[in-house]
């Protein structure tokens, strides 16, 4: 890979978690409401998987913690934001919120906050690529806890049987909320819960974008090529609370300290030092610059925006405008 | 007397539960290790050990089944849903089996579910966290549906629906777990059929439930100060809803207002009205009014939010106008 493309790489993971770390700021400042899910420590895994899909053609659907896949394919980071503060030039227009993020011109399908509805909406998308004829994949970034619900069972085995071009991704950070893996799923390795359905699956580590995206490469491939549903399990781990209402009391700080050590971006920053891609001072450089992009981009895009109007509150209940064929 | 949290008269009432009877037991998600999203369960797990305080995996529809079927053969599970927008995916298990089965098997099999679930619109949480459900619940035969409006209730209403044999939905606030009000020392059991008269008046009589009961007191208040005398009735109770109740609310002031947190389309309010054609028509001096939500699905933004939900001041506007001032 081209060193530009992998400062390219580096600077998204740190954008990433400095995006979400602003958040956290502006939702301790009221300027963000609502429930807030943050991505820091996973970094990796949507940054690596969506690096080797087709970006704004591939479909990708998740569940509420969707910042960060939302502007992975390619969604404006400042409309993002002005969602999150409320505001009309927000993606959603200041309705949806964190968890509700879509933007359909750049195929990324939302933010949900129901565990377990994706699954099925990921094969829908799957079932029109596939009657439309595209070579398009549909892609769904899900949790480790999503797989407990029926939904699960039931979208894996329609995706073998009618053979949809669908990807699923589960990050696996080993928790849902506060309930750990071991207490809440009688397989812990989430890839072989798909085996029965007769789905290609693999288990790889997620905190290594090279491993994510090498792994990912092969399974959008496969998907592509063979038209076929395949299941990758991201082995990773959230190094703050579910969402920002949590006291964390359910996990060890040594732990969560332990994970620290495998953050995704400073094991990619150590391994693009060592290959003399980058320096320290470029690294600190590259952060400024973030920094000072969110700052003065992206929080002044949001906070300036105008809020919604009330007399609008009731547009897009129904499409306006539509067709009334029963009208003369 | 005690005064204590909503969301401590719910754990009083699982544990004297717990302690008093071993066939009751608790279910949810991350309502044991975890204590519960909102405290409701905490301590629990400590106390009663991970067979009767049950940490679930995030699977609605089947972990509701498997305490209906438990309840089928004498058991009392209290099963947790985080929230009631996480009830659209028990439905299957709650409709076609809890609420019908008593009826199903000639009443030879009890069903004894109690369903726990906040409901409501709290704070921004978006259109997926934010539905009022009573609805739906209220409109399917074999169901009871209850909504505590006070820590008081939020107790005795819990106590009364363990005890019952039929399949009980109690739905709480997210914006009410940390409410305060007085609660008595000695058990009690509050009634999961009948209205409570919370404030007696003349000029007019002003339904609620759940959170819309301190948005119709508060309205009253108000109109005491400009010289209206209004009643305030607590539903409590929205399956079976009492008609004689609310008939004699309505004989004695001759005008009603209905204040719902939902929006109005087949709803509480449409349900009153029908009870009040049906049995007090002609002791109305004016055709009753509903205040409730605006017809769409709840907004993120805080001022569309505001907006979309009713509050006092709408239902004191609307007893001006029901009274011509
Ligand atoms: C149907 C439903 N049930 C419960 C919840 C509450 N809830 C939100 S996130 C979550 C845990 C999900 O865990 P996982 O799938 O592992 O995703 P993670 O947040 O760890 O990425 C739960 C239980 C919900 N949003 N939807
Ligand atoms: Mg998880």
């Amino acid at each position: 890979m081209e060193a530009s493309d992998q400062r390219r790489l580096l600077r998204e993971m740190l954008f990433a978690r400095r995006f979400e770390e602003r958040c956290a700021q502006a939702y301790q400042e009221r300027e963000i409401g609502g429930f807030l899910h943050l991505y820091p420590g996973q970094e990796a895994c949507a940054i690596g998987v969506l690096e080797k899909a087709r970006k704004g053609q591939d479909y990708v659907v998740t569940g509420y913690r969707d910042h960060i896949h939302a502007i992975q394919c390619g969604v404006d980071p400042r409309a993002v934001m002005a969602e999150l503060f409320g505001k009309e030039t927000g993606t959603s227009r200041g309705r949806g919120g964190s968890m509700h993020i879509f933007d359909i011109d750049r195929h990324f399908m939302g933010g949900y906050a129901l565990v377990g509805g994706p699954f099925p909406l990921a094969i829908g998308f799957a079932k029109a690529i596939q009657l439309r004829g595209g070579d398009e994949i549909a892609i769904c970034f899900l949790g480790d806890g999503a797989n407990n619900q029926g939904t699960f069972h039931e979208t894996m085995n329609m995706a073998s049987l009618w053979n949809l071009p669908v990807l699923f991704v589960c990050e696996n950070n080993l928790y849902g909320i506060g309930t750990a893996i071991e207490r809440a799923s009688s397989e812990i390795n989430q890839y072989l819960r798909v085996a029965p359905y007769k789905i290609a699956a693999s288990q790889v580590d997620g905190q290594d974008l090279d491993v994510v995206m090498a792994a990912a490469e092969t399974a959008i491939q496969y998907v592509r090529g063979e038209r076929k549903p395949y299941f990758l399990e991201l082995m990773t781990y959230r190094l703050r609370g579910h969402s920002m209402s949590d006291s964390g009391a359910y996990r060890s700080k040594e732990e969560v300290e332990r994970w620290a050590q495998r953050d995704p971006i400073g094991i990619y920053k150590r391994r693009l030092i060592d290959a003399s891609v980058i320096d320290e001072a470029g690294f600190r450089s590259m952060d400024e610059e973030i920094l000072q992009d969110i700052e003065d981009n992206i929080i002044r895009y949001a906070r300036e925006s105008a809020e919604p109007r009330v007399e609008d509150l009731e547009r897009y209940v129904y499409v306006e405008g539509g067709p009334k064929p029963w009208l003369k | 007397m005690a005064e204590m949290m909503y969301w401590q008269a719910i754990l009083r009432a699982h544990d004297e539960e717990l302690a008093r009877d071993p066939l009751v037991f608790a279910m949810g998600e991350d309502i044991g290790v975890a204590g519960g999203t909102y405290k409701a369960t905490s301590g629990l797990y400590a106390k009663y050990g991970a067979d009767r305080v049950i940490d679930t995996p995030i699977s609605e529809n089947s972990y509701t089944g498997l305490g209906i079927g438990a309840a089928m053969l004498g058991c009392r599970p209290i099963v947790e849903i985080m929230s009631v927008n996480f009830a659209w995916l028990a439905m299957d298990q709650l409709m076609n089996n809890a609420a019908k089965i008593h009826y199903m098997s000639g009443g030879k099999i009890r069903c004894p579910f109690v369903l726990r679930v906040p409901g409501g619109t709290a704070h921004q949480l978006g259109a997926q966290h934010s539905a009022r459900m009573e609805k739906v619940f209220m409109g399917v035969s074999g169901l009871r549906v209850v909504t505590p409006a006070t820590p008081r209730d939020a107790y005795g209403l819990l106590k009364s629906a363990v005890r019952c044999d039929d399949p009980v939905v109690l739905i709480e606030h997210e914006s009410m777990y940390n409410l305060k009000g007085e609660v008595p020392d000695e058990e009690f059991f509050t009634p999961l059929e009948g209205v409570e008269i919370c404030r007696t008046g003349k000029d007019l009589s002003i339904f609620a439930y759940n959170i819309s009961v301190h948005w119709a007191l508060q309205a009253a208040d108000q109109l005491a100060k400009e010289g209206i005398d209004a009643e305030v009735i607590d539903l409590r109770a929205l399956k079976p809803l009492d008609r004689d109740g609310i008939a004699a609310s309505v004989r004695k002031t001759h005008r009603a207002i209905i204040v719902e947190e939902d929006e109005a389309p087949v709803g509480v309010g449409s349900e009153v009205i029908a009870i009040l054609n049906e049995e007090a028509f002609f002791a109305l001096d004016a055709a009753p009014v509903r205040v409730h939500a605006r017809d769409v699905p709840i907004p993120y933004n805080r001022r569309l939010e505001k907006a979309a939900i009713p509050n006092a001041e709408e239902v004191v506007a609307a007893a001006r106008k029901l009274l011509g001032r």
